[in-house]
């Protein structure tokens, strides 16, 4: 098998080829010498059998059939008895806790444990999070900015998963993610810069509120497409997987996001491909109006990571410390085994879908206000934070009133500060502006210079250079 | 892939079976499986796959097995492949490869006979090649593997077995950049890939007959050379367009309208686009002829305008 291993700008090849039973190679290559180097590809895997564990009561072989290269990858048993296997499991799959609803591990020898330091920062971003869902949010509500998605309720699978991982580990999210950004160092000013779409904005003001990106902190940018950023994940993890680095690729997404395609051939591509990438979803029971059982009828998202052949657990995702353990664990594996690992991580949507939502409309306050009073991330958390004496009233009063300042003076700023000029639309459209462009936008130029009253006054016409 | 350990190449059957019109054969020998994968069948997943990979740095070279299939990919094509760049305020760059073979074949079917250059015309932030000999093969695979944006390279089922001599040494073709293939005074006919050769061949006729067609193989089918184009426009004063895309919406239509609006003072006639019909290729070999633009229609077109 041939790998291509690259380790600090020193590059080996060792050629070879996949002996595959019936494949004339030519060269006799024995599998037995094949070293795996610094990232165990495990190719010679691709084509040879693994036994099959699956074991019922009257079970006979028949070799003829079960031969070695076998369609069904293995020795498969006969049965003479007529079984369906049931569209659901007996028992659903158990969902992973730490804490329990006092705030109290429920079993300390399940749980590897995490430091003072990281324990706190994931609950001031929390809070931090929140606060600035509702600034912004009611921000929108004023007319200052056009559009906000909140995270609210979803603080822990936000934050805890982030603190998990580490600042080489890319990161591709949907678009209910900003804890990630927020834990790596994004400050209020940041996010509001693009919200505001003014000309600190990373993305050049070009995309629509909370499509955050960074390339500084790996985390690709926002695209309003569903599940289009899975395949994304698997190839960024191949990427990885060709360097032989120590990270992983995070790759995020909701229950609605799991009935695309996308989903399912990432899945599957990533398990083929032996790819360090975690499939993290936030299954929050709502896709704008739609429930999750209109979405799915299978035992929510884990059980589909066995159909593809992929490790998976269910956790739950108002827990910050199963959040935290999960993922932590799920690195680890993802990256010593290269495989894919798929994260459910059940939670519920206490906001809206978006700013244009009103989801009161298709369900009952009643249910939203369960979850944010029983269920709430922030305050199960705080309770175990503030079991081990490290957190009280005092301090929760001054981080909310400090991040509350932070956030609107953030805003205040963001809003003077002046639009990216016109010419940034036509930019990075290629990697140089064609000839086409810079007539387009000379042509644009004009026209605003001549009709000023129709266009808005805070976008910039910066004079077009002579080319 | 020799000269740059960050290129590699991802799609159906391109390893080990060398792709289905071989051209990755002996590839995965030389550089291993992971480099040259085979993937499962899902041209959105592999082509969302070569832009992540894209995105963190790698040049991947994606290959539909057939371009028909990568309507499956329009999705990733135009959402994310050709915006990423932009969207992120430059951030991230997505310097991929798609390429594959497309066109009308011999019986093919309608499935196998799309012309996706159509299609994929409008999206903002890619660029579309097409080649139509081994020299320019070369040389625009090239260009394209090096340029740091995204670049559709269009093949053509029925070139694959042509041969000619071809220099050892490195080079690449502009990928924004027409061909002369015949310099001529009478009459512009731009052209590309398969259509070329029908072009060519009714030039041997029209020369008999007295006339002298400049002939341009437009290879860059997003953004046009309007550059090139639009010298011989002003020379000659005529254009034909010979395209296989479709009348309607193919790059025909929109080859004319971009004449049309840069050189109508150097118009002597109208232009006139020949095209393959709006139907779906049939089966049938006599109907498949019958479908795609013969030689003989491109003489008595010519005629026409040059009377």
């Amino acid at each position: 098998m041939a790998s291509l291993l690259r380790n600090s700008g020193k590059i080996t090849t060792t050629a070879g080829l996949i002996a595959r039973p019936g494949f004339q190679s030519g060269r006799g290559f024995d599998l037995s010498s094949f070293s795996g180097g610094a990232a165990p590809f495990s190719a010679p895997r691709r084509f040879q059998t693994t036994e099959s564990d699956i074991r019922v009561d009257s079970h006979c072989y028949d070799d003829e059939i079960s031969q070695k290269f076998s369609v069904l990858g293995g020795k498969v048993p006969y049965s003479s008895g007529m079984r369906f296997t049931s569209e659901l499991p007996e028992e659903k799959v158990p969902c992973y806790r730490v804490l329990d609803n006092n705030g109290q591990l429920i079993d300390s020898r399940n749980f590897a444990g995490i430091s003072k330091e990281i324990a706190m920062k994931m609950y001031t971003d929390m809070v931090k999070l929140n606060t600035m869902d509702t600034i912004f949010y009611e921000a929108q509500r004023q007319g200052r900015i056009s559009f906000y998605v909140t995270t609210t309720g979803e603080e822990a699978i936000n934050i805890a998963s982030a603190a998990a991982l580490k600042i080489d580990d890319f990161i591709v999210p949907q678009y209910r993610e900003p804890g990630i950004l927020l834990w790596r160092g994004f400050t209020p000013q940041d996010f509001a810069n693009q919200c505001f779409s003014n000309k600190f904005d990373d993305g050049k003001g070009r995309q629509m509120p909370v499509h955050y990106g960074s390339k500084k902190l790996n985390y690709f940018t926002v695209a309003s497409t569903i599940a289009s950023q899975l395949p994304h994940a698997v190839g960024a993890a191949y990427s990885l997987k060709m360097d032989g680095k120590d990270a992983c690729v995070v790759g995020y997404f909701g229950d609605g996001g799991s009935s695309e395609g996308d989903f399912h051939a990432a899945l599957n591509f990533a398990a083929v491909l032996e790819a360090p990438v975690i499939f993290l979803c936030r299954n929050n029971g709502w896709a704008i109006s739609t429930p999750a059982s209109d979405q799915f009828r299978s035992d929510g998202v884990v059980v589909k990571g066995q159909a593809y052949g992929v490790r998976s657990i269910r956790v739950d995702g108002n827990d910050a410390l199963a959040m935290y353990s999960a993922v932590r664990s799920a690195r680890e594996m993802a990256i010593t085994e290269q495989k894919p690992i798929l994260i459910e991580a059940v939670t519920y949507r206490v906001g809206h879908h978006t700013t244009s939502d009103d989801s009161t409309r298709y369900r009952p306050l009643e249910e939203i206000e369960w979850w944010q009073m029983a269920r709430n991330p922030l305050t199960l958390y705080r309770k175990w934070l503030e079991s081990n004496s490290w957190w009280n009233d005092e301090a929760e009063a001054e981080l909310r009133s400090n991040s509350r300042k932070e956030l609107l003076k953030a805003i205040q700023v963001a809003e003077k500060i002046e639009k990216p000029p016109v010419g940034d639309m036509f930019t990075d459209v290629y990697d140089a502006v064609p000839s086409n462009l810079f007539e387009q936008e000379k042509l644009l130029q004009q026209t605003v210079t001549r009709y000023p009253q129709d266009y808005p006054s805070d976008v910039p016409v910066r004079a077009v250079p002579s080319s | 892939m020799d000269r740059d350990n960050r290129v590699c190449v991802m799609g159906e059957d391109v390893g080990h079976y060398g792709g289905s019109y071989k051209v990755t054969r002996g590839l995965a020998d030389k550089f291993g499986d992971l480099r040259v994968l085979d993937t499962p069948i899902a041209e959105n997943a592999f082509t969302g796959m070569g832009i992540g990979a894209a995105m963190t740095g790698l040049r991947p070279i994606v290959e539909g097995m057939n371009m028909g299939f990568l309507l499956l990919a329009f999705n990733q094509i135009s959402n994310n492949c050709g915006m990423l760049h932009y969207t992120s305020g430059g951030q991230f760059t997505i310097p991929i490869v798609i390429r594959g073979p497309g066109g009308v074949g011999r019986q093919l079917g309608a499935e196998h006979s799309q012309r996706l250059e159509s299609y994929f015309q409008s999206i903002p932030g890619i660029q579309m090649v097409a080649c139509s000999t081994p020299y320019n093969a070369k040389g625009l695979m090239k260009a394209a593997i090096r340029s740091e944006n995204p670049v559709i390279l269009f093949e053509h089922v029925l070139l694959y077995n042509l041969k000619e001599r071809i220099p050892d040494e490195e080079y690449i073709c502009n990928l924004e950049e027409a061909e002369m293939v015949r310099p001529g005074e009478h009459i512009t006919i731009l052209t590309y890939s398969r259509m070329r050769y029908h072009v060519m061949q009714a030039a041997k006729t029209l020369v008999n007959k007295g006339y002298d067609p400049e002939v341009i193989d437009i290879r860059s089918l997003k953004p046009f050379d309007l550059h090139t184009i639009g010298n011989s426009v002003k020379k000659t004063h005529r254009v034909l367009i010979v395209e296989e895309c479709m009348r309607t919406g193919g790059i025909g239509a929109s080859l004319t309208a971009a004449i049309n609006e840069n050189f109508i003072d150097y118009l002597d006639a109208p232009i006139v686009c020949l095209s393959s019909q709006d139907v779906p290729t049939p089966y049938a070999g006599t109907l498949e002829e019958f479908t795609i633009v013969q030689p003989a229609q491109i003489v008595t077109a010519v005629e026409q305008l040059c009377q």
